[in-house]
């Protein structure tokens, strides 16, 4: 409606009179909620008693906001839900981390400590995101619709944000190039979540875990040289390794969603 | 409170059953603790008895998708559970209070219940409001930002309570809701049973036959994994004959199915 009520019909609609009909009382009511003018125009024509009553309905809201609790903060804790949670394992792969860079830092004639933790460095963390056994309310969250691929990768970049620091830290401290641990870091958790949609993500990250430490980190330490894996020319490698493996993670997380939710491991639960 | 009612809420559902179960076996551990159990749940508010190890937390974590059926057939909201269905669908008109409720101590309750609701993807937009009423509803508001660790039983419980609820559930599944609820919280519990059951499935799973009794309208009694019987809380009150335990004509329904059902099964 583009033209506003005559000053009149507002003050007869005010008062309430018999002499507006219900027509014309909807067409001036639908108008008022819409125009800030008419409606200073209508609080003028009321009554002095309505006024009054108006006035203390106006203040007592105010006062009542005023004194009342405060809106709710609005918190980011999607994040520190599962970090809480995760932060303990978080602590463990930082403080493994600077101490093969304290190490290698005073023993120079060992092979790289850093460059042969960190690739599993974040395995930890990125199981424990990912475990109801660190989580006490599985159960429950075993029963939510987010889950599989979308909140497992949120997690894990969340675990990855939280380590790559690290690294690079004992990485700058120890004189490496960042290629060398950043790329197997990468492979390794696309290892993980690649095997972890066939076995789960906690046993896979402990079975990688495992055998690059059996595999690996000890013939290294027993040889005293840093294997071929862990040398420039490798890097390639580990670029299409990384590749393949997350393209393996999205095609699985496509083809059989159900794999990936922390549910799908049978529970091996006593009581009825 | 006013809320908005959404087009999906007021379109007619298109399955016969909220729970529908055919020969569903469920195993806890090597032992298959439902077997073959029959059972089609509607609307209204129904109490899952029996006796201990009977199979009650067994089937409440089937229901609620925690565990995977062995065999039989499971279908909630019209669609099937069995298998290796996508959940997504059926997980977000579900709410489960779990018998032992795991929480994050740090978390507030209106924290963890804002969580729970953005883990069961609801409107970004309408979770501070279905938090707040959630809250609500359990009679938490005063509380609602404390830490989960300060809380006593009874709160948790109610805490629990408001999570499994916050996202208007079609199916409700409360495993043992009213364990450390005083007399006056348990009238309360009733009271939003009733309300909420008025148009969603409720399965209450209690050892308290006197619970079943005041706040349920349908009674669900298993035994060893199957189905002994399923009826209106009236008609269990029918069923008992003076001769059998119990205080109250509920109990001694209970007890006389039971002992009938035992019978049954030895002869
Ligand atoms: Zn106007």
């Amino acid at each position: 409606m583009t033209t506003h009520p005559t000053p009149a019909l507002i003050s007869r609609y005010a008062s309430g009179g018999a002499v507006v009909d219900d027509t014309t009382i909807w067409a001036v009511e639908a108008h008022l909620e819409t125009c800030a003018a008419c409606r200073a125009v209508l609080a003028d024509a009321v009554d002095p008693g309505t006024q009054n009553l108006l006035d203390r309905v106006a203040d007592g809201i105010a006062s009542g906001i005023a004194a009342g609790p405060a809106p709710v903060r609005r918190h980011r804790l999607r994040r520190t839900g599962v970090a809480a949670r995760v932060l303990p394992w978080l602590v463990t792969a930082t403080g493994l981390m600077l101490a093969a860079a304290l190490f290698e830092w005073t023993f120079d004639s060992l092979p790289s400590l850093v460059l042969l933790v960190a690739p599993v460095a974040p395995l930890l963390p990125v199981a424990a995101v990912w475990s109801r056994r660190v989580d006490p309310a599985w159960e429950l969250t075993a029963t939510m619709p987010r889950t599989g691929l979308p909140l497992l990768m949120r997690r894990t970049l969340g675990v990855l944000s939280a380590v790559m620091p690290v690294l690079a830290v004992a990485g700058w401290v120890t004189g490496h190039s960042p290629g060398l641990w950043l790329l197997p870091v990468l492979g390794f958790t696309a290892g993980t979540l690649a095997l972890g949609t066939v076995v789960g993500v906690d046993r896979a990250a402990l079975a990688l875990a495992l055998t690059w430490c059996a595999g690996v980190v000890a013939p290294s330490l027993a040889d005293g040289r840093l294997p071929a894996i862990l040398t420039g020319n490798s890097l390639p490698g580990w670029a299409l390794t990384t590749v393949a493996l997350t393209a393996v993670v999205l095609m699985q997380a496509r083809r059989r969603p159900h794999l990936l939710n922390t549910t799908s491991s049978q529970g091996r639960m006593e009581r009825s | 409170m006013m809320r908005t009612v959404s087009v999906a809420e007021t379109a007619p559902s298109t399955y016969p059953w909220a729970v529908h179960t055919e020969k569903l076996q469920v195993r806890a551990g090597r032992h298959l603790a439902v077997n073959e159990l029959d059972l089609r749940l509607g609307t209204g508010v129904h109490g899952l008895l029996g006796p201990n190890g009977a199979g009650k937390t067994t089937l409440m974590r089937a229901l609620a998708t925690v565990l995977k059926p062995a065999g039989g057939r499971l279908t909630l909201l019209g669609g099937e559970v069995t298998g290796n269905a996508d959940l997504r669908q059926v997980r977000r008109g579900l709410g489960y209070l779990p018998q032992h409720f795991g929480f994050y101590p740090r978390f507030t309750v209106r924290e963890f219940v804002e969580y729970i609701a953005w883990l069961k993807e609801m409107p970004k937009a309408a979770i501070p409001g279905a938090v707040q009423r959630a809250v609500e509803r359990v009679g938490l508001t005063d509380r609602a930002d404390s830490r989960m660790k300060t809380l006593s039983g009874g709160m948790l419980r109610r805490a629990g309570i408001a999570q499994a609820i916050v996202n208007d559930p079609a199916v409700l599944l409360l495993d043992e809701p009213t364990v450390g609820l005083d007399p006056e919280q348990r009238l309360d519990f009733r009271e939003l049973l009733r309300e909420i059951g008025l148009d969603s499935c409720i399965l209450v799973s209690t050892h308290l036959v006197e619970d079943v009794a005041v706040a349920c309208s349908d009674v669900v009694l298993i035994s060893e994994g199957r189905l002994v019987w399923q009826g209106t809380t009236g008609q269990l009150t029918e069923q008992g004959g003076a001769g059998d335990a119990g205080d109250s004509a509920t109990e001694r329904g209970y007890s006389s199915l039971l002992r009938a059902y035992r019978g049954r099964v030895s002869a």
